[in-house]
């Protein structure tokens, strides 16, 4: 299976709020896990269920309304703040998202989804706000991230806005590539370095 | 030209810059615990390499530890399986650990700081986001995520982007009752939980060159509750004094040729800044937070703000975080009765935060239906504090002094505050369920929290000291 990211059309999950912190995302409780499978089944636990055991659902939480769907995740501003856990974007990756939207996300998080193809979009928060306003009025509006372009698009206004991601990142996301084999390969620049400095 | 203090680290660190992307920082040391490092060690066995530079590790065991009978064997499945995963990957990787039963146990950013281990112009790393705090050291010091440990482990560096620089100046003097916890929660009621996102923050001025070490350690720490990627102080003779003589630092010849270097640690006076902010210290008020994340402070004097004094797009985060904690737009927290006290973390755990306690409540009973735990950050905490007859203090107090760990400040151990119960906090968050799902958190200093220890409600701790002072006249 390839990890590359290139281009997600998909409808989307709608989370209309801000400060979303890992704890949320993946409860602390559910970090003693020694690989890095399974944590999908308790992203946001407190939040989708009223206890610990499966058959309590919360019908008031967006993931367990079936009305919404989709491999993008849509989030009020500061995404991610709080805990450093990788935890957080495996769970996402795990529940089956490629893109989180947000008009800001926490520097921690936006490392951790990078390193995990997790494509973190950032928008303006007029856009963000476009986006809500349309999985409202239809639930199965279509959003379209093309990454060679870096472009998010709302297919039925058609309004577009380009988003950041630094090229080096881009074409580790496009080809599959990630940062440990890219630093492997500096060793003997790392070691020169080493010597050179005085500790 | 003229440098910020953070430049002048980071350029000497940087091995290579990427064209348009981040640059390869080489990293001096790394501390890892059991939570955030199995899979990391897993990738590089994996990978089928070892840990490149394992001199430049410490391991301890912190998260998930109990705090009470540390010499049993852990009861919790597992968290036993992943502290023994972190005993056999040290092993395995010859990586120095501290674990359960050494006597330089503790949490991780306690034990760094008090071994000697961060020093001053030091690249410093952590799976863990609460590393900020060493750089109350004058260290560029952040929390990475697992593949970065992994990164880290492989190669000893991180690819980066430069942030933007902010500074944040505190001048005079601070209040009575007033301290570094009371500073911080100040700044980031004032800048928001994501005010310094984006940044790497220093905080200079009179009020903090006057504060201690470990005073340094509480606001860097909390650098992160404002998105900060991290927080430093340019070290002086209250870093270098602390340090000198502490197990790994530098000594004899090696500590002069240090000395000299950490003299260039500060910010030449015109580096420029993105950003810069200035507080006056005696604005500042012993604080608390009312909501669920650590922007959602006031004074303890204070109401729970309106809902028209907040942004439209917060309002419905603002009367999620209201309902979750129970409490009213307007109300005031002071009296509010409070269920347990926590004190603790890598925010609130040390010496000096344990004798701030024990001075207010010497001779004095904890309320009848408060629940007090005084977990130390490490075993040398630990012992100093019995060494100094704190123990006995808190005993007297009807407080319970446990064994260091991490605790009731993430739950990851039986150390949980039950729904709907209140608890004051030394620690670093106030999200929803961090303490035990459905608990609820109101973040203070070390002084809040004990007086609120001894009276049950929430109290002004100037206030109290003060008629205190009256009765003992």
């Amino acid at each position: 299976m390839s990890k590359a990211i290139k281009h997600i059309s998909s409808t989307v999950v709608p989370l209309q709020l801000e400060n979303v912190d890992t704890d949320q995302i993946i409860p602390a409780r559910f970090l003693k896990a020694t690989n890095r499978d399974g944590f999908g089944k308790n992203l946001f636990r407190d939040w989708r269920y009223e206890n610990d055991s499966d058959d309590q659902p919360r019908k008031d939480f967006v993931l367990n309304n079936p009305t919404y769907k989709g491999s993008i995740l849509v989030a009020g501003r500061n995404f991610g703040c709080g805990s450093s856990r990788e935890h957080a974007a495996w769970a996402l990756k795990d529940a089956g998202f490629d893109v989180v939207v947000s008009s800001f996300f926490a520097d921690i998080f936006k490392n951790n989804s990078l390193n995990n193809f997790l494509l973190p979009v950032t928008v303006s928060p007029d856009f963000l706000a476009q986006i809500f306003s349309a999985v409202e009025a239809d639930a199965t509006s279509v959003i379209e991230v093309d990454l060679p372009a870096q472009t998010i698009t709302i297919k039925a206004t058609g309004v577009t806005e380009s988003f950041e991601i630094n090229s080096y990142k881009k074409t580790c996301l496009l080809n599959g590539y990630d940062d440990i084999d890219y630093l492997l390969s500096m060793k003997s620049e790392i070691e020169t370095f080493e010597n050179s400095v005085t500790r | 030209m003229a440098q910020t203090l953070f430049e002048k680290i980071w350029n000497r660190h940087v091995v290579k810059t990427i064209d348009g992307g981040p640059s390869v920082l080489y990293i001096d040391r790394h501390f890892i615990h059991e939570v955030t490092s199995p899979q990391a060690f897993t990738g590089l066995n994996k990978r089928g390499i070892k840990v490149f530079r394992p001199a430049q590790i410490v391991a301890t065991a912190d998260h998930n530890v109990p705090t009470l009978n540390q010499h049993l064997p852990i009861k919790e499945e597992l968290s036993r399986l992943q502290v023994d995963a972190l005993i056999k990957n040290c092993a395995e990787h010859g990586v120095e650990l501290y674990g359960l039963g050494h006597p330089y146990q503790g949490i991780v950013h306690v034990i760094g700081p008090e071994l000697g281990v961060t020093q001053p112009g030091m690249t410093i790393v952590c799976g863990d986001s609460h590393t900020s705090t060493h750089g109350a050291f004058g260290a560029i010091a952040f929390g990475i995520g697992t593949s970065e440990v992994e990164m880290v482990m492989a190669t000893q560096c991180l690819l980066q982007s430069k942030p933007k620089l902010m500074r944040i100046n505190i001048e005079g003097q601070l209040k009575p009752g007033v301290v570094s916890k009371d500073i911080v929660l100040h700044i980031i009621a004032q800048i928001s939980a994501s005010g310094a996102t984006g940044f790497a923050v220093e905080y200079a001025g009179s009020a903090i060159r006057a504060l201690s070490m470990e005073a340094r350690m509480t606001i860097c720490n909390m650098s992160i509750e404002m998105g900060a990627r991290c927080g430093l102080i340019a070290p002086d003779e209250t870093t270098f004094s602390y340090l000198k003589g502490k197990e790994f630092a530098p000594a004899g010849e090696a500590w002069d040729k240090a000395l000299t270097d950490w003299k260039t640690l500060f910010s030449d006076k015109d580096a420029a800044f993105d950003e810069e902010i200035f507080i006056k210290a005696a604005d500042i008020e012993p604080m608390i937070t009312y909501g669920t994340n650590p922007g959602m402070g006031i004074s303890v004097n204070g109401a729970v703000p309106a809902l028209n004094e907040i942004p439209v797009s917060e309002q419905k985060g603002f009367e999620k975080s209201l309902a979750y904690m129970g409490l009213e737009a307007g109300e005031h927290i002071k009296g509010k009765k409070v269920d347990y006290v926590f004190i603790g973390s890598c925010t609130n755990s040390r010496i000096e935060d344990l004798r701030q306690v024990a001075a207010i409540v010497k001779g004095k009973q904890k309320a009848a239906d408060v629940e007090v735990w005084i977990v130390p950050g490490s075993k040398q905490v630990e012992a100093q504090a019995r060494a100094e007859g704190l123990d006995k203090i808190f005993e007297t107090a009807g407080f319970q002094l446990r064994q260091p760990g991490c605790s009731a400040c993430l739950g990851m151990n039986e150390d949980k505050i039950p729904a709907g119960k209140y608890c004051i906090s030394t620690s670093n968050r106030n999200f929803e369920g961090r303490q035990g799902q459905g608990a609820r958190t109101f973040l203070a200093s070390p002084l809040t929290a004990a007086a609120a220890a001894i009276t049950g409600v929430v109290t002004d701790v100037h206030d109290w000291i003060h008629s205190n002072e009256e009765v003992n006249a």
